[in-house]
């Protein structure tokens, strides 16, 4: 029983800091659901990336569909398209029944379309290996971005813009917050169920070896494209929100590849692949000192990102959740034979 | 789109402009995928920051235009700038990752790539730069089709360049190293030759064949902080439809993507350009993906 509690602990800490937090904090809302943004698009990384051994570049593919999909549900709905052409730029109003109706469906539409791609994309490219893997979903999500800033209807290079948010200006901070919120919890205990379950076992068997999972008879191509769909789940909804709150969306925001897309690889690695609580670590401490020491570097911030990556890659590629095993193995689990590294 | 087709139909001569462009343009990819080649055959480092390369190489010959120079004299001395800059840069940080996981290396060209391109945008500002060759056009066919000089420079360049590197590797006693080295790195270290040196020399000379392309980048097109990747992911695409060490297969290579580019260009519109280069780098490795399967299962 008390074992029970002590696990549970650390649950009920993070969830009432969270639950509490936009209330305890009220001017930094948006910074908080940008943390929970942040620690969803480490976990959808670390799915493909680090339990399953296939290292993409593209996930922001999805994030920009949910973006997208989310924002024209909400202009196709309450617009027909040659009044809203016209008001482009114009302030568009919505009662909150058609927001946030409007929204729900546009989600719903964002999550079907992105799985829908990632099941056709997927079972084509998770065919590639290792590094051609990884250098086909780079050209997959800056081609996304080049489309959709071409794309007439969904504003090509001006962008277009998300309806505004029917109410005050931090009741939609804290609307925001909570979705996100709930989002990230769902996403963490979806994530830890499935990793505890044969679905775990089967991608981490390929990350290991993948001929062997399939001689072993496991569906390799199935377990990918599912994988490959559960980030790409998540990454919509995250991306969906993302583009409610931001009010805006154009290529730099729906798909931000040199921001968000190469953050999520550098957090899911800062906190440690291939475990849970990595990207969640990796995430909090990114997002933490980026908000606190990024403003000081004026222009220099994206030099500075550089310079991170090369930096944790070189020197601390095993992540924070990797250290802390190597420095304390027993608290992991695991037995520590202390004769034979004396010996 | 379609009126664009049926352009070329009534105007033939449209199609060769665009093929001859191809060509010419082509040439000057294919030297950005030799030295791609080069690194990931010797090292196994596929090097994110080969854009970034050109893209330094470009402005080495902008500055130096802008100053007075004759641009054609710039192009040795990008080449030799870009050769310091990827000693240092292997030296730096390449060397740590030569023999690590691919991932590893790939992720940390990347954060070089980043850190290149945005150090240009800061420095250098995020304009758009050309370069005046000061050459001449050439016409034919009545004006209808025109030939820049500078593009044929650039086309000679890159084959002379090609031809040199294919006798220094196959000829000079380092070329002939850095060949045993890509073979095998263990046993060449053991016959005596010092990997690092061959692992440094082979980046900077990486470095510096990008530094050439991309000063003739400058001259006949233009250059800005962010158009590293496209050239990275073109010289990848060469690389792969050529197959690795098949310098040859390199030039027809890169004369094909020219081409099929700028007929791209000219149907779909240039706001497509880019979007058609990344989506056939995804369409040729799911090729190259399919017709390796189908090998493996006539094996089974």
């Amino acid at each position: 029983m008390t074992d029970n509690i002590r696990s549970a602990l650390p649950y009920l800490l993070i969830g009432s800091a969270g639950l509490a937090a936009p209330i305890i904090a009220p001017n930094f809302q948006i910074q908080l659901a940008m943390l929970w943004m942040m620690i969803i698009l480490a976990l959808t990384w670390d799915i493909a990336g680090g339990q399953m051994g296939y290292n993409s570049f593209g996930n922001i593919l999805f994030f920009g569909i949910g973006c997208y999909v989310t924002a024209v549900m909400q202009r196709e709905l309450f617009f027909d398209i040659a009044e809203y052409a016209n008001v482009t730029g114009k302030v568009v109003t919505l009662t909150s029944y058609q927001y946030f109706t409007g929204f729900s469906l546009g989600l719903a539409l964002s999550v079907l379309i992105a799985v829908a791609v990632g099941v056709v994309l997927g079972s084509g490219i998770l065919g590639l290996r290792g590094h051609y893997f990884a250098i086909c979903t780079l050209g997959v999500g800056v081609a996304a971005g080049e489309l959709a800033s071409g794309w007439e209807f969904v504003g090509a290079g001006s962008g277009m813009l998300a309806p505004i948010y029917p109410g005050e200006a931090n009741e939609q901070g804290l609307f925001y917050y909570y979705t996100f919120f709930v989002l990230a919890v769902l996403c963490f205990f979806t994530l830890k169920r499935l990793y505890s379950s044969r679905f775990g076992l089967a991608i981490n068997a390929i990350r290991d070896d993948e001929d062997k999972a399939e001689a072993m008879g496991i569906h390799t191509t199935r377990y990918k494209t599912v994988a490959w769909c559960i980030s790409g789940f998540f990454l919509a909804l995250a991306g969906g929100m993302f583009g409610h709150l931001n009010n805006f969306i154009d290529r730099e925001v729906a798909f931000p590849s040199s921001t968000f897309g190469v953050w999520m690889v550098l957090m899911a690695i800062l906190g440690g692949k291939g475990t849970i609580w990595g990207p969640v670590l990796g995430a909090t401490v990114f997002h933490v000192t980026q908000e606190l020491f990024w403003t000081y570097l004026f222009g220099w911030q994206r030099v500075a990102l550089g310079v991170l990556i090369v930096v944790i890659v070189v020197f601390f590629p095993q992540g924070i959740m990797g250290w802390l095993r190597e420095r304390w193995p027993e608290k992991f689990g695991e037995t520590v034979d202390t004769d034979a590294s004396t010996a | 789109m379609l009126s664009n087709l049926a352009l070329l139909y009534e105007a033939p001569i449209l199609s060769v402009q665009l093929i001859i462009d191809g060509i010419l343009i082509g040439a000057i990819l294919a030297l950005a995928a030799y030295g791609m080649a080069l690194v990931w055959g010797v090292m196994n480092i596929i090097n994110i920051a080969q854009g970034e390369f050109v893209m330094l190489g470009g402005y080495v010959t902008f500055f130096l235009t802008a100053a007075g120079v004759n641009p054609l004299l710039t192009i040795p001395v990008a080449a030799a700038a870009l050769f310091i800059l990827g000693w240092a840069l292997y030296r730096l940080v390449v060397f740590r990752v030569v023999d690590k996981d691919m991932f590893i290396s790939i992720l940390a060209t990347f954060g070089i790539s980043i850190i290149l391109q945005q150090l240009a945008n800061e420095l250098f500002g995020a304009d758009i730069r050309t370069a005046e060759s000061g050459l001449r056009t050439l016409l034919f066919a009545d004006g209808m089709v025109t030939v820049t000089q500078v593009k044929i420079v650039g086309f000679v360049g890159a084959l002379v360049l090609g031809a040199g590197l294919f006798l220094f590797l196959k000829k000079s006693r380092l070329g002939q190293s850095m060949r045993a080295t890509a073979q095998n790195a263990r046993a060449a270290r053991i016959m005596g030759i010092n990997t690092d040196r061959v692992y440094a020399t082979t980046f900077a000379l990486n470095a510096a064949i990008c530094g050439v392309a991309g000063s003739l980048v400058v001259m006949t097109w233009l250059i800005h902080p962010y158009l590293g990747l496209a050239y990275t992911l073109r010289s990848f695409m060469i690389v792969i439809v050529a197959g690795l060490g098949n310098l040859a297969g390199v030039v027809f290579a890169g004369t094909g993507l020219g081409i099929v580019e700028n007929f791209a260009g000219f149907l779909l519109g240039t706001e497509y350009q880019a979007a058609f280069v990344f989506s056939l780098l995804v369409v040729i490795l799911l090729v190259r993906n399919f017709r390796l399967t189908k090998k493996r299962r006539y094996l089974k």
